[in-house]
């Protein structure tokens, strides 16, 4: 049967506690704190992130497909998958697709991946759902968003979770959008919104769902659903009959923050990393309309391991130090520049020959001598050799700070630059931004390792390349 | 392989004011250190056979055609050189061995850099940098740390290597640095004359740290200029030229940047550049047989390494050497007697041509309050680039023959 394999999730470093909004602007706030993505970070780089928590020990050569699944994909016009596609240095027949316009796109996109493996055109599907989505300063979105990332690899056999049957309803209202010409999201006004949108339609869509496969709410071990904040999660969990506090245990709102097209996903991973094999679970997501899916585990759900997913990236955490800080990031508050030369644009055609070193960040290994360097070269810096070299890649090495500096002078939302010269398990050097970090805590000989990151946004280019980072670890 | 030891003589040399030359265009400063060095040497333009000449982001334009336009040279062969930070060393270099050659007798060498015309703070090229250590060229894939981090990441690695506690480490820097400015106070031509304290360089911002704003040297305007003859002509001109020993030049294949074999503790090319210049002017003691040292000290911490690069200090010990006073005017061996690039200023493609400069005005005997005594054989250095990838020049000039 077609389900879930793996799955993998991504919270960002950064936090902000809500409170510090409301120093600024006065009035009541949300409890706990929204998870805000880095400045060098946006929906492809958290998707990519979930990826490869996803991917681990998977050979990335057997993926038959990505999906890219989001409201806030920093292109328009350009597809995001292929990006991720070739981060992930997957083989150039896959499948890419971009799913948008609707929170509901990524559990689209996980039903057409499930028809894809089971009509037979894809072994499996990467599909991969994040958002960062816009909020105007001082409303109740800026409040409740936050930003993340989810994937799953589904496949038609040797699943960790089965999907059992799927059921959709659409529901054309105008309650929460954005339009070609909104910097923000929108919504109507809350009583119209839940009694027409979300609370009414996802709570009759799941009964729905359960009429007819003749389940009751209780036949559920868990429920990961769509919520736009906890408290019409709970009203939908009244009007099925499900418990929050046995079935849902939501813990997105307090410590993340909705997460838009994310967040049914990165609550049934929640719930997937507390489950055994055969259990049951409903899914159901919304955004005009709502599709429900219903779930049982295998045993394989055990094999499903060292995955960072919801829990370990809720403990791995950064404090923002203000509200101003998320607004620069945002870049909702605008500051003077620095006096330094503007940015150069990156050329589309070296971004091309750029693909496998810049973006799946591939070096070489000299195949006389053994030794790893970045970028690749056509001379090896030990032996000299001429074109002796196989491919080697970087992104998935741990390495060392051998020498670092904390600069003020280069331009940056997030001073001061870290910059660290890192040495590779195994081999090789590469000079690198060290990012969510805390400079304190930096030191010659700490392990570091590699994510992907936007470096600069210029000419309408978003130049996307590795930095590292201390180990993210719960400990 | 030859030697350019003996071959060739420095017979004159100028420099312009070093600084925000606000009121002073490259022209004008081409002008300037050129008819300096002429009258210097006791010449005029149409004594003149050919001409090198060293700039990094010169306006106006680019070729040899800026120092042509400025001086009006007769249609000249003008030679332009670019290698970063040794740009006007390099020149010295190509202009020496074309008079060794015996092919000119008269050569005009001229650095100049307007970096102040841009409102800018710090170096104009940090882009142009990134193409070179970035994932490719022309996608800008590449630490986003500015040039003064590269040499911050420095300080880092020698601190841990060392084991020279953080507070102790900016002290011996800071102590370097008032020292600079030590002898920028008694520099006429120096961008800063003035005397700050320890306490004042260790308390300053932070600029990329562990580097703050006194660990940096200063971004400035500036000129300077040389005439080179060969060496048994030089007398005809003065009764005091200055010989040139060696002229070598180390350019990295950016090893450091991708080997973690090296250290990032010391500059490799630095050592290269050196030792083939020790060997080039025949020197096997350089802590003992050079008089003074111009130095590179784009930050505190290159000048701090480059004394042990120079093997003027062992591995690890610049420290000691710096606190005791060694490389102080007063000391063994004086370093960046006119002081340095912190304080006398760093226009990138006169750099290496004003170092030559003090190092001859030393030789001379002309440096007035800053004279060191008895100043017989006097080194440059440059470095052009960031550890790990630089092009370095060592030069070496002698009051003697032989």
């Amino acid at each position: 049967m077609a389900g879930i394999v793996s799955y993998g999730a991504y919270i960002p470093f950064n936090r902000l506690p809500r409170a510090e909004i409301s120093k600024v602007w006065g009035g009541p706030h949300l409890p706990g704190e929204k998870a805000v993505a880095g400045f060098d970070e946006d929906a492809v780089t958290m998707a990519v992130a979930a990826a490869i928590d996803c991917v681990k020990g998977i050979n990335c050569e057997d993926i038959n497909g990505v999906y890219f699944a989001s409201t806030s994909s920093p292109y328009l016009e350009k597809q995001v998958s292929a990006l991720i596609a070739q981060v992930l240095n997957l083989k150039k027949d896959v499948w890419t697709m971009d799913f948008a316009g609707s929170l509901r796109c990524g559990t689209n996109a996980l039903k057409a991946a499930m028809d894809a493996v089971k009509g037979g055109s894809a072994e499996n599907i990467l599909v991969c759902a994040s958002d960062v989505r816009p909020a105007c300063a001082k409303g109740d979105k800026e409040m409740n968003f936050g930003d993340g990332a989810a994937s799953f690899l589904i496949s038609n056999k040797d699943v960790s979770v089965e999907v059992e049957n799927t059921y959709t309803r659409f529901n054309e209202l105008m309650d929460v959008w954005r339009s070609d010409q909104d910097p923000y999201v929108r919504s109507w006004e809350d009583v119209f919104i839940y009694a027409k949108g979300y609370t009414a339609v996802v709570s009759s869509t799941v009964l729905a769902a359960l009429k007819k496969v003749k389940l009751e709410p209780s036949d559920f071990s868990r429920v990961a659903l769509y919520s736009p904040n906890a408290r019409q999660l709970g009203a939908v969990a009244r009007k099925v009959g499900f418990s929050p506090e046995v079935q849902i245990r939501d813990v997105l709102h307090l410590s993340v923050g909705n997460t838009g097209t994310a967040m049914a996903m990165m609550a049934l991973i929640a719930a997937l990393e507390e489950v055994e094999g055969n259990e049951r679970l409903l899914f159901a997501s919304y955004g005009d309309g709502c599709d429900v899916f219903i779930m049982k585990t295998t045993d394989k759900i055990r094999d499903i391991k060292n995955r960072r997913g919801i829990k370990e990236h809720l403990a791995s955490k950064k404090t923002m130090s203000s509200y101003s800080q998320y607004l620069t990031w945002r870049k909702q508050l605008e500051t003077e520049p620095p006096r330094r030369v503007p940015l150069e644009g990156p050329s589309a055609s070296a971004l091309l020959r750029d693909n496998k070193s810049g973006l799946a960040f591939y070096g070489v290994k000299c195949l006389k001598c053994g030794t790893p360097q970045y970028p690749p070269q056509r001379v090896c810096l030990n032996c000299g050799s001429k074109d002796q070299f196989e491919d080697y890649c970087f992104a998935n090495k741990i390495g060392k700070v051998t020498a670092f500096s904390h600069d003020m002078l280069g331009a940056t939302l997030d001073p001061p630059i870290t910059g660290a010269t890192i040495d590779f398990e195994g081999g090789g050097r590469i000079k690198l931004d060290m990012t969510d970090r805390v400079p304190e805590e930096v030191k010659v000989g700490i392990d570091v390792e590699m994510t992907f990151r936007k470096l600069r946004y210029v000419n309408g280019i978003y130049d996307y390349w590795w930095k590292c980072r201390p180990i993210r670890s719960s400990m | 392989m030859g030697s350019i030891r003996d071959r060739v003589a420095i017979v004159g040399m100028g420099c312009t004011q070093f600084g925000n030359n606000w009121d002073m265009s490259a022209n004008d400063m081409i002008v300037n250190a050129a008819f300096e060095a002429l009258e210097d040497a006791g010449i005029e333009i149409k004594d003149i056979d050919a001409a090198w000449f060293s700039s990094f982001f010169c306006p106006p334009g680019l070729t040899g055609q800026s120092l042509a336009k400025a001086l009006k040279l007769p249609f000249l062969p003008v030679t332009r050189v670019e290698n970063a930070c040794a740009s006007g060393t390099d020149a010295l270099r190509n202009a020496s061995y074309a008079v060794a050659s015996g092919i000119y007798d008269t050569v005009l060498v001229l650095g100049v850099e307007k970096l102040k015309d841009n409102g800018l703070q710090g170096l104009p090229d940090a882009e142009m940098w990134l193409n070179m250590w970035g994932s490719h060229d022309s996608t800008y894939r590449c630490t986003t740390a500015s040039g003064p981090a590269q040499f911050a990441q420095m300080a880092s690695s020698y601190f841990s290597k060392y084991g020279i506690e953080a507070e102790h480490g900016k002290r011996i820097l800071a102590t370097l640095e008032a020292s600079n400015h030590h002898n920028g106070s008694l520099t006429p031509k120096a961008q800063f004359r003035n005397e700050v304290s320890v306490e004042k360089i260790m308390n300053a911002p932070i600029i990329a740290a562990p580097l703050g704003l006194f660990d940096c040297c200063g971004v400035s305007d500036g000129a300077a200029a040389a005439i080179i003859v060969p060496a048994d002509k030089a007398k005809e001109f003065r009764s005091d030229p200055i010989f040139i020993k060696a002229l070598q030049i180390a350019v990295g294949p950016c090893d450091g940047l991708m080997n973690p074999g090296y250290d990032y503790a010391h500059v490799e090319e630095t050592g290269r550049a050196a030792k083939a210049a020790y060997k080039e002017a025949g020197i096997t003691e350089p802590r003992k047989e050079i008089s003074i040292a111009n130095v590179h000290d784009c930050f505190s911490i290159t000048q701090l390494v480059t004394m042990e690069d120079l093997q003027f200090s062992p591995r690890g010990k610049a420290g000691e050497d710096v606190m005791s006073g060694f490389f102080s005017l007063g000391g063994g061996l004086p370093v960046n007697t006119d002081g340095g690039l912190k304080c006398f200023g760093h226009p990138i493609g006169a750099s290496g041509i004003r170092m030559m400069y003090e190092t001859y005005k030393q030789l001379q005997g002309k440096a007035d309050k800053r004279q060191v005594d008895n100043a017989s054989v006097g080194l440059t250095h440059n470095l052009g680039g960031i550890p790990g990838s630089a092009s370095v020049s060592v030069g070496i000039v002698s009051r003697e023959l032989g």
